[in-house]
């Protein structure tokens, strides 16, 4: 198996916090893996590490390494901007800048230098079509990103993301913020789009850890408990702990 | 566009534009401050602190202008306060969004930026000459009320208004009137902004010499009535400047205004820090 | 008294010092005009407005050069402080270390509320010889006065667009670091554009106060009544007028002071209007999608 992410004795510390302790993880290339566990247990700091937007806390340190394609993207030689372009984000909370939902999508490719309005309209189009948002904002694509509902704007905020062609697609709690209807749209995307990217994904919910991934990880108390296939994990978990979680009797 | 400079060149370029600014502005403004003290501290002593000044200010202290700086600021205290922070409650929590709201805030908006010069004029028309207060120590504490109140009220009104509305709603639930969770729960809360309202009202009025200009006089003698004529520092120091009476006294004058204002806003700065620190528990 | 009736007095009085702010505006705008419609009468209003002679001794009371002396050292002033500041207050919200930050917003705080009579002071003794010194005429110019007014209104500037920068929510900043973007380009593209209605209060903030300062101004720009050739020639600014001639002026002269000021209401008030104007719009803006 082909593994994008590699993951080897890594610690972090807020201040005197240790968060992450000693985990140790390959993530799948072109697959879906979930990481699942309460809150409070670190998994949602794990993901910011591997696009390094830990970096933004001043009070945040680290030991061990992150291999991308084998190559640790804490070496300081490492271009974070290039990283980021690399793996990109989806946030817990849809958050669109207020600006028209065309300026949202255009606007990572914008940054990188694309320029040319018949190419950003193309691939503008693409992405959304990709996140399967176009038909619904085909003809307003110069309103606001700010009307659209929530569902649509996690779209958008997808879109936004797969058009800076990432290889990598982090996405934290994407529906813990939406409505039934929308998740469901939004897991029919995860589906539509783990062919093309590889998707680490933050849940809450256990049945969408079971319908969307591949692979999970189950975090506790800043620990990986145990992690491998999904129906694995969920049919026989090695460690107690884990089985203890995923029939609810904690957390 | 963006590629005829590289971003990450762009971002280096900007980096040293951000840190020269900063750095130039905050000299700027420390070289102006740093020398007022430096050229004013050595002149400034108890002696100078409350002594009456000798031929009109070219020797002596500036006890009397201390004094007429307390008495205008405190008169513009007592009229401002509780009419800004009544009017902050009212629009933050009485009224709703109509005309006479929009009308209200209009108002203060205008008052704020009206030039201190124009309040001077009023004074001078309305204190002054028709209600017949004379060059007084009343007529220029009012003055100053006037200009002290839009900056009590706007900063009020955002405190009131940044209230968490579970806190009101918590009281409200209880069986507490509208009136008594304002005074039991709302104002209590906001007491930090409304201080900090207060002491940025108290500073407009320490720090204006153009609205008590010709409300106020320029006598050099201590107040003993709210009608007597009196002399405020920022005056003082105005007229010792432009008439080249002296400017040793001017220096010194001007570094007990510095003085003033730097103790105001750090004792605000520590008393808002510590009252929140007490609420919030933390 | 009951609860009822109680409450419903407090509300009323609080009613009233509400509107007192209105009442003081209405008697503000009653007295000047009262005092100040006179001269304009007696000396027609296209002569003041757009006379160009002031000289109370031979009844000539044009105000036309004061107001290009009051928009002129404003102008200039804002040309200096407004870049100066915006890349400050740039610094401060986003750049600076935070313990910097912990020691400037008080020293920014306390430079706000220096009187501007300070200011004012230290502009006399040091900045005109040095102005002397370097360009030459008497140091007292337009040039001066606005180089102390850049000084006053800094602070200003910088605090109000600081804290307009800051509170433009983090999640922009994230969403576009997280697509690759530089912070430059993140500070460029997303938090200015968000924070641009209170950058522009900032500015006009700045602006009323340039535009209402008075003795600061007296105590640099030189004071003559004439349209300056050059920045480096000494003007008078209309506030500057009331101040320095109200001490001894009367009859009609005192009513063209009053007059003055009236000048100087209409200039804040189309002010405020350009201000409610382009905070809305740009509100609207944000609205639909457009930064």
């Amino acid at each position: 198996m082909e593994y994008i992410i590699e993951v080897e004795d890594l610690n972090v510390y807020f201040d005197e916090l240790h968060i992450l302790k000693n985990i140790n993880i390959k993530i799948p290339k072109n697959a879906v893996t979930s990481l699942i566990g309460p809150s409070g247990c670190g998994k949602s700091t794990f993901i910011r590490t591997l696009n390094r937007m830990n970096d933004l806390i001043s009070t945040f340190r680290r030991d061990g390494t992150v291999l991308l394609d084998g190559e640790n993207i804490y070496n300081p030689k490492v271009d974070v901007v290039n990283l980021r372009k690399r793996v990109g984000m989806v946030f817990q909370k849809p958050n669109p800048f207020p600006k028209s939902i065309f300026d949202n999508v255009a606007y990572g490719l914008r940054v990188h230098g694309i320029n040319d309005k018949d190419v950003l309209a193309q691939k503008v189009e693409e992405a959304l079509k990709s996140a399967a948002l176009w038909e619904e904002v085909e003809n307003i694509l110069e309103k606001s990103a700010m009307g659209l509902s929530g569902g649509q704007q996690q779209r958008l905020c997808i879109a936004r993301t797969i058009a800076v062609e990432p290889d990598v697609i982090l996405m934290d709690e994407p529906c813990s913020a939406l409505d039934p209807i929308s998740t469901t749209k939004i897991e029919d995307l995860i589906h539509k789009l783990k062919k093309d990217y590889t998707i680490i994904i933050v849940t809450h919910n256990m049945q969408q850890a079971t319908r969307v991934s591949k692979y999970t990880a189950f975090f506790l108390h800043g620990e990986i408990v145990e992690s491998g296939k999904t129906d694995q994990i969920f049919l026989e978990p090695t460690d107690n702990r884990t089985e203890d979680y995923i029939t609810g009797r904690f957390g | 566009m963006y590629r005829i400079i590289p971003p990450k060149i762009a971002q280096k370029i900007m980096n040293s534009i951000f840190w020269a600014s900063g750095i130039l502005t905050i000299l700027i403004l420390v070289v102006v401050i740093g020398y007022v003290l430096f050229k004013g501290l050595p002149f400034v002593s108890l002696e100078f602190l409350f002594s009456d000044p000798i031929d009109s200010g070219r020797a002596g202290g500036i006890f009397p202008m201390i004094m007429s700086s307390i008495y205008v600021t405190l008169i513009a205290l007592l009229l401002a306060a509780p009419l800004g922070v009544g009017a902050a409650v009212f629009l933050a929590e009485y009224a709703g969004e109509n005309r006479t709201v929009k009308l209200i805030r209009f108002g203060a908006e205008t008052l704020s930026s009206i030039p201190s010069i124009v309040f001077g004029l009023f004074g001078l028309a309305f204190f002054v000459v028709y209600l017949g207060l004379g060059w007084s120590v009343l007529s220029g504490g009012l003055t100053l009320a006037l200009m002290a109140l839009p900056t009590v009220l706007a900063a009020s009104e955002v405190s009131v208004e940044s209230i968490n509305k579970s806190y009101s709603e918590g009281s409200l639930a209880l069986g507490a009137t509208k009136w008594q969770t304002i005074y039991k729960v709302v104002i209590p809360a906001a007491i930090p902004g409304i201080t900090t309202g207060i002491i940025l009202g108290m500073a407009r009025a320490i720090a204006e010499a153009a609205a008590v200009m010709y409300t106020v006089g320029a006598a050099l003698l201590i107040p003993t009535s709210l009608m007597d004529p009196a002399r405020p520092l920022p005056l003082h120091l105005y007229l010792l400047a432009t008439e080249g009476i002296s400017m040793d006294n001017a220096w010194a004058t001007a570094a007990v205004l510095v003085i003033l204002i730097l103790i105001i806003t750090v004792s605000t700065n520590t008393l808002v820090d510590r009252y929140r620190k007490k609420m919030m528990g933390r | 008294m009951s609860r009822w009736t109680e409450e419903y007095f407090i509300e009323k009085g609080l009613l009233l010092t509400a509107i007192s702010s209105i009442i003081i505006i209405g008697l503000i705008i009653i007295f000047i005009f009262k005092e100040g419609i006179p001269a304009i009468q007696s000396y027609g209003f296209f002569n003041f407005v757009f006379g160009m002679n002031w000289s109370p001794s031979e009844g000539q009371y044009g105000v036309f050069p004061m107001i290009i002396g009051s928009l002129g050292i404003t102008l200039l002033s804002l040309l200096m402080a407004v870049p100066l500041g915006l890349l400050c207050a740039i610094f401060l919200a986003e750049v600076a270390p935070a313990r910097m930050r912990k020691v400037l917003n008080p020293t920014l705080q306390t430079l706000a509320g220096i009187p501007s009579v300070v200011y004012g002071f230290f502009g006399l003794i040091l900045l005109v010889p040095f102005m002397r010194a370097q360009f030459g005429g008497t140091g007292f110019s337009m040039f001066t006065a606005s180089v102390i007014l850049t000084v006053m209104i800094l602070p200003i500037i910088v605090s109000v667009s600081e804290d307009a920068l800051r509170s433009i929510p983090h999640e922009y900043k994230e969403a576009s670091l997280a697509l690759g973007a530089t912070h430059w380009q993140t500070i460029k593209n997303v938090i200015f554009p968000a924070a641009i209605p209170g950058v522009i209060t900032s500015v006009i903030l700045g602006m009323g106060r340039a535009v209402g300062e008075t003795l600061a101004i007296i105590m640099v720009a030189g004071n003559v009544v004439q349209i300056p050739g050059s920045i480096f020639d000494p003007v008078r600014a209309l506030t500057s007028n009331i101040a320095i001639e109200m001490g001894y002026a009367t009859g009609i002269h005192y009513n063209a002071l009053f007059a003055t000021g009236i000048v100087l209401i209409f200039m804040i008030i189309v002010l405020l209007i350009i201000a409610n104007y382009l905070h809305y719009k740009k509100k609207v803006t944000i609205g639909g999608g457009y930064l």
